[in-house]
C-alpha cells in the first residue's frame, strides 16, 4: 500500500512536469567549427547555435551535454542523452543502430592535411579519428590507417611526424592549415564522404526525431540555415548550402 | 575576470596571460583538481570497506560467504578495467533506473529493447529536467562506487594475505587465553595485519590517483581531460587562440602528481612507524632495540 501511495505521488509529479521536459543534446565539442567547448567553458560553434534555434523551433527546452566520440552512441542508447549534434554524418553502418533526422549540412568534402604537398599517402601513414567515416574509408582504400580518440590528436599526429597526412572533414582542416604560418598545407586530393550531416536518435523516439525534422525543414525554408551556415565563423561563403534544392516543397 | 579581457585579440603579453589563465574554461580547470581530490578522498574508504569486507568473507568458515569474497576478488581482478569503466557503468545506471520504472511508469514495459534502454521519462534518473548539477552528482557517485569495487578487489587481495601473515603463535596464544574466534579476530589478527597490509595498500593509493584519467569515461571532465583540451592548438575560432601546448599543461599535472606522491609518502611512512611499534616483526624488533 505505501508502495502504492509513493508510486502515484512519483508519477503525479512525472505528469506534472512532464510539461516542461527538458531534452538532453549529446555533442562532443572538440571540432570546430561545427562544435566546441569555448574559453568560458561552454559549448559553442555551428551546431551549438543551430541546434538552439532548433529547439527554439520545435518549442522545446534543452540542455547541453559533451560526452567522448568512441561512446556517443552507446550513451544515447542507455539514454543519457536524447539527441546527437555532433557533426555526424548519415551513413548507412549508423543507420543501423540509430536514426537519423534530414541533413542540416549538405554532404560535406574530406580533404588531406600533410607536412608538404608532395607526401606519399600510399605508404601512410594517415591519421584520423576513430569512428568515424574518414576512418573507414582510409581502411577500405588500403591505406595504413592511424586512429585516434580526438581530432586534435590527429592534427597533433602529423606536427610530430607520427603521420604522413591527416583525413578529416576539410571544414575542420582549413584554420589548421590557414593558421599553420605554412608548416601544415591541404592536399588537392578531396573525397566527398557520407549523406550529409544529421541528428542522431534513438529508433523508439519518432515523435522527437518529427519535431526536430520540422524545425529544420523550416530552417532550410527560410533560408536561415543556409545563412547560419555560410557565416565566416562557421564554414564561410564558399561553403556548400542548400540553396533552392532545400526550399522544395516548403 | 579582470576589466581589460573584454576584447582577449587585442591585448599582449602579460595582460593576454593573465586574461588567459583565469578564463571561464581555466576556472573550471583549477576546480577538476578539486573533483580528483574528494574523488580520491571518498573511494579511498570506500574501496577499504569492500576490501576488508571481501577479505573477511574470503577467509570466512562459511562455504556461501568464502565463495563469495573469492569469487569478487578473482572475477573483478581479471577484468581490464577500461571494460569495467565502459559498461559496468552502464550496467549500474541501467540496474537502478530498471527497479525505478516498475514502481513509477505505468506500462511497466520491459526496457531493454535491442540495444536500447528504454524507461519512460519519469524513471530516469536523474530525471531529464534535473539541474546539471544533479547530473553531474550522479555521475560521480557511480565512478565512486565503481572505483570502489574495483579498487576493494585489489585491496581485499592485500587484506587478505596480511591477514594470514600475521604469525600463527599471536592467535595461538589469545586462544589460550579463552578468547573466542570472533575477539581473536577483532584484539590480535586485525590490529596486527595493518603492518603487513601497508607496502600493498600504499600501492594501491599511488595507482588509485592516477587511475583518475578513467573519470571521462564516465562523463566526468577530470584534470588530464582539461589538460588535454586546454593544451591543444587553438585556432581563431576561440578567444585565445595559440600552438600546441600539452607539453606545459601535462608539465603541470606531472608536478601536481609529484606533490601528491611527496605527500603521500611522508604520511604513509609515518603510518609505518607507528603500525610497526610493538609489533612481531622486524622494523617493530628494530624500533624496541633503537629505544633500548
Amino acid at each position: 500500500m505505501k508502495k502504492l501511495l509513493l508510486a502515484t505521488a512519483l508519477a503525479t509529479l512525472g505528469t506534472a512536469a512532464m510539461a516542461q521536459d527538458v531534452v538532453r543534446l549529446g555533442t562532443e565539442g572538440a571540432y570546430p567549427p561545427y562544435n566546441f567547448i569555448n574559453d568560458a567553458g561552454e559549448v559553442a560553434g555551428f551546431e551549438r547555435e543551430m541546434g538552439d534555434e532548433l529547439c527554439k523551433r520545435a518549442g522545446l527546452t534543452c540542455e547541453w551535454v559533451t560526452n567522448a566520440w568512441d561512446s556517443i552512441i552507446p550513451n544515447l542508447q542507455s539514454g543519457n542523452y536524447d539527441v546527437i549534434i555532433a557533426g555526424m554524418s548519415i551513413t548507412d553502418e549508423r543507420e543501423e543502430v540509430i536514426d537519423f533526422s534530414q541533413g542540416y549540412l549538405p554532404p560535406t568534402k574530406s580533404a588531406y592535411l600533410a607536412a608538404t604537398a608532395d607526401v606519399d599517402l600510399k605508404s601512410g601513414p594517415v591519421a584520423a579519428q576513430t569512428s568515424t567515416i574518414q576512418a573507414g574509408y582510409i581502411a577500405e582504400q588500403g591505406m595504413t590507417l592511424l586512429e585516434y580518440a580526438t581530432p586534435e590528436e590527429t592534427v597533433a599526429a602529423v606536427k610530430n611526424g607520427e603521420a604522413v597526412a591527416v583525413f578529416a572533414d576539410k571544414d575542420y582542416l582549413v584554420p589548421m592549415a590557414a593558421e599553420s604560418g605554412g608548416a601544415l598545407v591541404l592536399l588537392a586530393e578531396e573525397v566527398a564522404l557520407g549523406g550529409g550531416v544529421g541528428l542522431g536518435f534513438r529508433d523508439s523516439d519518432d515523435e522527437l526525431r518529427g519535431k526536430f525534422d520540422a524545425a529544420i525543414k523550416s530552417m532550410k525554408c527560410d533560408g536561415t540555415l543556409d545563412a547560419m551556415i555560410v557565416k565566416e565563423e562557421y564554414f564561410g561563403a564558399a561553403a556548400v548550402t542548400w540553396g533552392d534544392a532545400g526550399k522544395e516543397g516548403c | 575576470m579582470f576589466s581589460f579581457c573584454a576584447d582577449p585579440k587585442a591585448i599582449e603579453g602579460l595582460q593576454w596571460l593573465s586574461c588567459y589563465l583565469t578564463s571561464g574554461k581555466h576556472i573550471d580547470f583549477y576546480w577538476s583538481f578539486l573533483t580528483v581530490l574528494s574523488l580520491v578522498a571518498i573511494t579511498a574508504p570506500s574501496a577499504m570497506a569492500f576490501g576488508f569486507a571481501g577479505a573477511t568473507a574470503a577467509r570466512a568458515q562459511f562455504l556461501p560467504a568464502r565463495a563469495l569474497g573469492q569469487v569478487y576478488i578473482s572475477m573483478v581482478r581479471g577484468v581490464p578495467d577500461i571494460v569495467f569503466f565502459l559498461f559496468f557503468v552502464i550496467a549500474l545506471d541501467q540496474g537502478i533506473e530498471y527497479p525505478k520504472s516498475l514502481m513509477v511508469c505505468p506500462d511497466g514495459a520491459w526496457p531493454w529493447q535491442g540495444l536500447e534502454f528504454r524507461v519512460c521519462p519519469e524513471a530516469k534518473v536523474p530525471l531529464a529536467r534535473s539541474d546539471a548539477f544533479w547530473h553531474d552528482a550522479y555521475a560521480f557517485a557511480l565512478a565512486v562506487f565503481t572505483f570502489a569495487i574495483v579498487f576493494g578487489a585489489f585491496a581485499a587481495n592485500v587484506l587478505y594475505g596480511a591477514m594470514q601473515a600475521v604469525p600463527r603463535a599471536q592467535l595461538e596464544t589469545a586462544e589460550a587465553y579463552g578468547m573466542s574466534p570472533r575477539q581473536v579476530f577483532r584484539r590480535i589478527l586485525v590490529p596486527q595485519m595493518w603492518v603487513y597490509a601497508l607496502p600493498g595498500l600504499s600501492n594501491l593509493w599511488m595507482i588509485l590517483l592516477k587511475a583518475t584519467p578513467l573519470l571521462f569515461l564516465l562523463g566526468i571532465e577530470d584534470i588530464v581531460y582539461y589538460a588535454r583540451e586546454l593544451g591543444g592548438s587553438k585556432t581563431q575560432a576561440y578567444e585565445y587562440p595559440h600552438p600546441d601546448w600539452r607539453l606545459w599543461y601535462f608539465l603541470v599535472l606531472l608536478c601536481f602528481y609529484l606533490l601528491m606522491t611527496k605527500l603521500s609518502e611522508g604520511v604513509l611512512g609515518r603510518l609505518a612507524a607507528r603500525l610497526s611499534k610493538g609489533q612481531a616483526t622486524a622494523a617493530g624488533e628494530a624500533m624496541r632495540k633503537a629505544a633500548a
